[in-house]
C-alpha cells in the first residue's frame, strides 16, 4: 500500500525555487532514501511534506488522506513524525521529559507517559542520560533524543533529517541498526536525508536524488549511484559518495 | 573549564520535578503566615498586604512570560480588568465583589486570549509582542478615562457598608481579615500555578517556549496552547486587581491600567527568579518592604545621611539602585541563585 504520496510540490522563497516539482511515492514498510549536495532542498522538502511550511503548489497525501498545507501538529496526529537536522530540544527539560511529552502530545495521559517514555529512551540508547537536562547534551546524544522523541509518537512514517551527521562512526553503526529494527519490527516506514552514502546504501530500498530542487533521478540504490549525472551532481561536492 | 567538562556540568542530572514537594511547601507557607497579623503592627500589616497583592500579580504574569515565554509589558489590562469589573458590578449593581472575582477572571482571561491571539496571529515576537500588550493595556486605560460607563477619569470609590461584611469583603480598617484573604489568594494562585505546571498542558506550554518548531511536530497545538497559557495568565492577575480595589476603597484609570501595574507584575518575577514558581513570591517579599524602606530612610534619614533629607524622588532613585543591583548581582533571581547554589553543594557531594 502506498502511505505517502508527495504530487508535484514547490515551494520559492523570494523567486528561488527551494523545491520545483517534486514528487515521490513511499510504500508502506519501506525506506526511501534522500540524498543531494548541500541546498539541493532536501530539508525544505521535509518542511513541506511535515507541514512546517505550506507548499506553493503540489499535494501531499498521508494514508490516502489529503493533508497538504494541513498544520504540523494535524499531520503529527494522523501518523507522520519527524526529526530536525538542527537539533531542537526542549532545553530546560531532561531526557526523559522531553520523551514524555511526545508522548502526551501522542494522546497518552500524565500518568503513563513517563514510563512509556522510559521505554523509549532505553530503547534509543539514552538511559544513560535519562535525568539529565537535555540542552547538556553532546550531539550523538541529541540526535538520539530527536530518534526518541519522534518514535514516542508512534508514527506509521518518520522522516529524520541528517540522524547520523555528527556522529563518528562507531556511535553510526548502533544508530543504523536502530532503524532496521523500526522498519522489521515495528513496520515503520521511513524517509531520510542523509549524506552519509554508506548508510543509504545499507538501509535504502530506494534512492531519491535532488539537485537544484529538482528529482534529479530516482530508483535502487545502485542503479542511482552509478548514474553519471549523480556523480557530476556530487563531484568536487561531497567525496563520501565515491566511497565504499 | 574545558569544553568537556563544561559540558558534563550541564549535562548533571536534573532534579526530578517535585510537584508534591512545591504543594507542601506552599501549605507550610500558609501555615506559617497566618498568625501574622496578630504579631504586626498595623503599617507592617498593610505592607504584609502589599506584598501579597504583588505576588498575585507576578505569579499570574510569570504563567505567561516565565514558564510560557511571552514577554508581557502589559499586564495592567488584567489587573485592571479584575478592579473594573468587579467594582462596576458592586456599584452599579450591587454584586458581591467575590462574585465580581469570578466574572473579573472570565473576563480578563478571554481579552488576554484575544489580544494574545492578534498579536500571534500576525506572528509577533519578542520586543513587538511586548510592545503590542503595552498597546492594549494602555488602549484600556484610554478607554476608561473616556467611557462614561466607568465614570470616566473619576473611577469608583467602593461605597461604605454600615457592618463589616464577608459577603462583600469588607472589614474596619487594618482588620487582619484583609491579610487573611490575600493570603488565601495568593496560596490558591500559587496552587492553580502548581497544578497547572505539572499538567499535561502545563507540559506542552514549557515545551513550546523551548521549542515551538518542535513541538508542534510532535502533535502540540502550539496556538491553542498559548493562548491557554495567557487566559490564565490574565486570570490569575486580575484577582490581584479585584482585591485591590475591595481593600484601598478606590480604583481610576491610572490605578487600574496605568503602566507601572505592568511593571508591578514583572519586578517581583525577575527580581525573585523568573520561571520560577517561587521567584514571584520571593521577589514581592522583596520588593514590598524595600519600597517602603527607600521612602522611610529619605523621609526621615539617619544622622550620616541628613544631607538627603527633603529632596524629592530620591527615594524612587534609591529604590532604581538597589534594583539595578539585584539584577546585576543575582542576575536568575533570588530563588534562583539560591536553587543552583544547592545544586552544586549537593552535585559536589556526590561521589564522583
Amino acid at each position: 500500500m502506498t502511505l505517502l504520496e508527495v504530487e508535484s510540490v514547490s515551494k520559492s522563497f523570494r523567486g528561488l525555487r527551494a523545491v520545483d516539482d517534486v514528487s515521490f511515492t513511499v510504500e508502506e514498510g519501506s525506506i526511501l532514501g534522500i540524498i543531494g549536495p548541500n541546498g539541493a532542498g532536501k530539508t525544505t522538502l521535509f518542511n513541506l511534506v511535515a507541514g512546517a511550511l505550506p507548499p506553493d503548489t503540489g499535494s501531499v497525501r498521508l494514508a490516502g488522506t489529503d493533508v497538504t498545507g494541513a498544520k504540523p501538529h494535524r499531520i503529527s496526529h494522523a501518523g507522520m513524525a519527524r526529526t530536525f537536522q538542527l537539533m531542537k530540544p526542549f532545553g530546560s527539560l531532561s531526557v526523559l521529559e522531553n520523551v514524555a511529552v511526545a508522548r502526551m502530545a501522542a494522546g497518552a495521559s500524565r500518568r503513563r507517559a513517563p514510563a512509556e517514555a522510559a521505554d523509549v529512551v532505553d530503547r534509543v540508547g539514552l538511559t544513560r542520560w535519562r535525568d539529565a537536562r537535555s540542552e547538556g547534551l553532546p550531539t550523538a546524544g541529541l540526535k538520539r533524543l530527536e530518534l526518541a522523541r519522534a518514535l514516542a509518537s508512534r508514527p506509521r512514517v518518520l522522516l529524520l533529517d541528517e540522524v547520523l551527521a555528527g556522529l563518528v562512526p562507531a556511535e553510526r553503526t548502533p544508530v543504523m541498526e536502530l532503524l532496521e529494527t523500526l522498519r522489521r519490527d515495528d513496520g515503520i516506514t521511513l524517509v531520510f536525508v542523509e549524506h552519509i552514502m554508506a548508510a543509504v546504501m545499507r538501509l535504502s530500498d530506494s534512492v531519491l536524488v535532488l539537485d537544484q530542487g529538482r528529482v534529479l533521478t530516482s530508483g535502487e540504490p545502485h542503479q542511482v549511484t552509478q548514474d553519471p549525472r549523480v556523480i557530476e551532481a556530487y563531484l568536487g561536492e561531497e567525496p563520501t559518495v565515491a566511497g565504499p | 573549564m574545558t569544553a568537556t567538562a563544561e559540558r558534563e556540568a550541564a549535562a548533571a542530572p536534573l532534579p526530578r520535578p517535585a510537584w508534591g514537594r512545591h504543594l507542601v511547601a506552599v501549605a507550610v507557607l500558609a501555615v506559617v503566615l497566618v498568625p501574622l497579623p496578630l504579631v504586626l503592627p498595623a503599617a507592617q500589616q498593610s505592607v504584609a498586604v502589599r506584598v501579597l497583592v504583588f505576588a498575585i500579580l507576578a505569579i499570574g504574569w510569570n504563567v505567561m512570560s516565565g514558564f510560557g515565554g511571552m514577554f508581557s509589558f502589559g499586564h495592567a489590562a488584567y489587573f485592571g480588568l479584575g478592579a473594573y469589573v468587579s467594582v462596576w458590578l458592586l456599584v452599579e449593581r450591587g454584586i458581591s465583589p467575590w462574585i465580581g472575582m469570578l466574572v473579573g477572571m472570565v473576563v480578563a482571561g478571554a481579552f488576554a486570549a484575544l489580544i494574545g491571539f492578534l498579536a500571534l496571529r500576525y506572528r509577533l515576537k519578542g520586543a513587538y509582542f511586548a510592545l503590542a500588550t503595552f498597546a492594549f493595556a494602555e488602549m484600556l486605560r484610554l478607554i476608561a478615562i473616556n467611557s462614561d460607563l466607568v465614570n470616566r477619569a473619576v473611577g469608583y470609590n467602593v461605597p461604605l457598608r454600615s457592618e463589616p461584611s464577608w459577603a462583600y469583603m469588607q472589614f474596619e480598617p487594618g482588620s487582619a481579615n484583609y491579610f487573611w484573604i490575600a493570603l488565601a489568594l495568593t496560596v490558591v494562585a500559587l496552587v492553580v500555578t502548581i497544578l497547572f505546571l505539572r499538567s499535561r498542558q502545563g507540559r506542552f506550554t514549557v515545551a513550546v517556549r523551548d521549542d515551538e518548531d518542535a513541538a508542534a511536530a510532535l502533535g502540540i497545538p502550539v496556538m491553542r496552547t498559548k493562548l491557554i497559557t495567557i487566559a490564565l495568565s490574565g486570570a490569575i492577575t486580575s484577582v490581584a486587581g479585584t482585591f485591590y480595589v475591595q481593600y484601598y476603597f478606590f480604583v481610576d484609570p491610572d490605578v487600574a491600567f496605568g503602566n507601572s501595574v505592568s511593571i508591578q507584575a514583572i519586578l517581583p518575577a525577575v527580581i525573585g527568579g523568573v520561571a520560577t514558581i517561587w521567584g514571584p513570591v520571593i521577589g514581592a517579599a522583596v520588593l514590598g518592604p524595600l519600597n517602603d524602606v527607600t521612602a522611610t530612610v529619605l523621609r526621615n534619614p539617619p544622622p550620616a545621611l541628613d544631607f538627603l533629607q527633603g529632596r524629592a524622588g530620591l527615594d524612587v532613585v534609591l529604590y532604581a539602585l538597589l534594583l539595578i543591583l539585584i539584577v546585576l548581582l543575582l542576575p536568575q533571581g533570588v530563588y534562583g541563585a539560591i536553587r543552583d547554589r544547592v545544586q552544586r553543594r549537593r552535585a559536589g557531594r556526590r561521589p564522583a
